[in-house]
């Protein structure tokens, strides 16, 4: 048990300085501008006084270092600074769509997550089958659509030419849940579709790999019937893999959701970190990707973790 | 070579047939398109017809053309990215598993990083630094992508290394360059060139993915991904139009990915 908890620990303390590097690197790469911020924000015209004036206004005249620890410690409190392109502080831009791009995010894998895992272990259980290959089939298929493809064909049919859901997810101002749900079914289900295949493949690898463990054969030579290997052997060691694939998907889930917010004028977080590349608004898009690639590895992490608690042998471990 | 081709799932065939026809399209796409890529020669988004076969965009250029054009600038963007991507993450890859030390440490450290932030999130933030251009386009995602290669290329190149005969030839003396070209690089070929499949529709996908945002490929450079939002106004008027590009996206990944597959499939077979 004690060597379980170190185990645990020794991973989130993994977890936290991947963070720290993490957020490091997406710091010191806007030291790779040509010039400064300074320059970049009053242009090549601007004269010597008012750059250096700018760059004391945004305290670019202090050590690289002391700017980092104050930039990490303002993020950790949830305040970014200011908006380059228009003076906005960055937590009143940020907070609202970030909780609305998690709620898209908590939407699609509630339909995702039981579709994707139950389809997968039924392709592995009818291996080879029919339902197999079209499984198979399909999978490639889809990994082959970019989000946007499968975004506009929704919109075409379900909106444009049946008009069942609105095409474009405006959810400004006060709505209700089920107002919610359906305004936002067309992106949901875009990801959905977008990672359901990716999910059901991978969950159908892990179990045909588990299935082929000689514990399992042993289970079968002496006449146990299916049903009970599969719930008594198989899903116990199962949960660990399927928890990664869900962890993954996830994790995957963070970019598909910054194209899926655009083709459907989503109010979130990717919609405004795509908006400030264009504008080349650099603070409010380190920002955005801190926090895009904290959720990632945050949730990497918590696979990780997962994946060790409900691991048989390491809870057993003698 | 015709014995295996003989041998191939329908899907494997659809996936060849399909790649040689975008390599015709993009050979000759001088011949074939009826208009020029960028010139504006009809008004805005006119209807499917005899002039112009699948209508004009929303700047009145003819969308048919324009579609063979995008087949010449996208593919081979992303086909140039995959190439220096490979380069890069093979040549590092083999290096740190032949030299060890220190240095295979130091990069797959450096890997460990870049991995752990979502490439899409990363390839932004750098384009908002050295701006949207195709150069810069090229080499983020080239970079970027290189780790997955590189992670490939050191497992794999690490299975060689313990060998008897990579030892012998270490023993005989040879530079570093001969054996990473003449002891591993042929067994580890054809891993690597599957590989090469699957990085070229992921680097295809977010190419396109950029360019649809509007910071990838910049206009008027017939694009495919740029064409999609250019268009996409159309699709809220229930037209097919503006889903062509995309689906010439589509169609081209799943025949790479169709051929990977049945090639994946044939390596796994011909070792058990």
């Amino acid at each position: 048990m004690i060597a379980l908890i170190q185990l645990i620990l020794s991973r989130v303390a993994l977890g936290l300085l991947t963070l720290l590097i993490v957020s490091a690197v997406i710091f010191l790469s806007v030291e790779l501008l040509p010039g400064d911020l300074a320059q970049e924000i009053l242009g090549q015209r601007a004269t010597e006084e008012s750059v250096a004036a700018m760059r004391r206004d945004l305290g670019l005249d202090r050590p690289l270092i002391e700017r980092y620890v104050s930039w990490l410690g303002g993020a950790l409190r949830g305040d970014f600074g200011v908006s380059l392109a228009n003076g906005r502080a960055i937590q009143d831009l940020i907070g609202e769509r970030f909780i609305n791009t998690l709620l898209l995010a908590a939407y699609t894998a509630s339909i995702a997550v039981p579709v994707a895992i139950s389809l997968g272990l039924a392709a592995a259980l009818y291996r080879n089958s029919i339902f197999d290959r079209m499984v198979n089939v399909t999978t490639l298929i889809t990994i082959s659509f970019p989000e946007f493809f499968v975004g506009y064909i929704l919109i075409l049919f379900l909106s444009s030419k049946l008009g069942w859901f609105p095409g474009i997810s405006n959810i400004r101002g006060d709505v209700g849940f089920f107002e919610f749900l359906y305004k936002t079914f067309l992106p949901a289900l875009t990801l959905t579709l977008v990672i359901t295949a990716h999910m059901m493949r991978m969950t159908r690898a892990a179990i045909i790999n588990l299935l082929a463990r000689p514990y399992i054969e042993m289970a079968d030579l002496k006449g146990m019937p299916r049903r009970r290997i599969i719930l008594k052997h198989a899903l116990p060691n199962a949960l660990a893999p399927i928890i990664n694939v869900i962890a993954l998907n996830m994790a995957y889930l963070i970019t598909g959701v910054v194209l899926v917010e655009v083709v459907f004028v989503y109010p979130g977080l990717g919609q405004l970190l795509v908006d400030s590349v264009s504008k080349r608004d650099v603070t409010v898009v380190q920002a955005a990707c801190l926090i895009f690639a904290s959720v990632y590895i945050i949730l990497n992490l918590t696979a990780d973790v997962l994946s060790i608690v409900t691991n048989p042998r390491l809870m057993h471990k003698k | 070579m015709w014995n295996d081709l003989k041998k191939a799932p329908l899907t494997a065939w659809f996936g060849i047939v399909t790649i040689a026809f975008y390599i015709v399209l993009i050979i000759f796409a001088d011949v074939l398109a009826p208009f020029d890529e960028t010139s504006i020669v009809g008004r805005k988004f006119e209807p499917w017809g005899a002039e112009f076969l699948l209508g004009t965009d929303n700047l009145g250029r003819d969308m048919l053309s324009r579609l063979i054009y995008g087949a010449r600038n996208t593919v081979s963007i992303a086909l140039v990215t995959t190439m220096i991507t490979f380069a890069l993450g093979v040549f590092m890859g083999l290096m740190a598993a032949t030299l060890g030390g220190w240095l295979d440490q130091l990069i797959s450290r450096l890997v460990d990083v870049l991995m752990s932030i979502p490439m899409l999130i990363f390839a932004l933030l750098l384009l908002t630094i050295f701006g949207t251009n195709v150069v810069s386009l090229v080499l983020v995602i080239a970079i970027l992508d290189s780790t997955r290669v590189f992670r490939l290329a050191r497992a794999v190149a690490m299975d060689v290394i313990v060998m008897d005969f990579f030892e012998a030839a270490q023993l005989r003396g040879e530079g570093l360059l001969w054996q990473i070209r003449r002891e591993i690089l042929p067994n580890v070929m054809p891993p690597l060139i599957a590989e090469f499949g699957l990085r070229f529709c992921f680097v295809f996908l977010v190419i396109s993915a950029l360019s649809f945002l509007g910071l990838g490929i910049q206009p008027p450079t017939a694009d495919w991904g740029s064409m999609v939002r250019d268009n996409a106004t159309l699709i809220t008027f229930g037209e097919v139009t503006p889903l062509l590009p995309a689906a010439a996206i589509a169609w081209l990944t799943i025949a790479v990915n169709f051929v990977v597959d049945w090639k994946l499939h044939q390596a796994s077979g011909l070792k058990s």
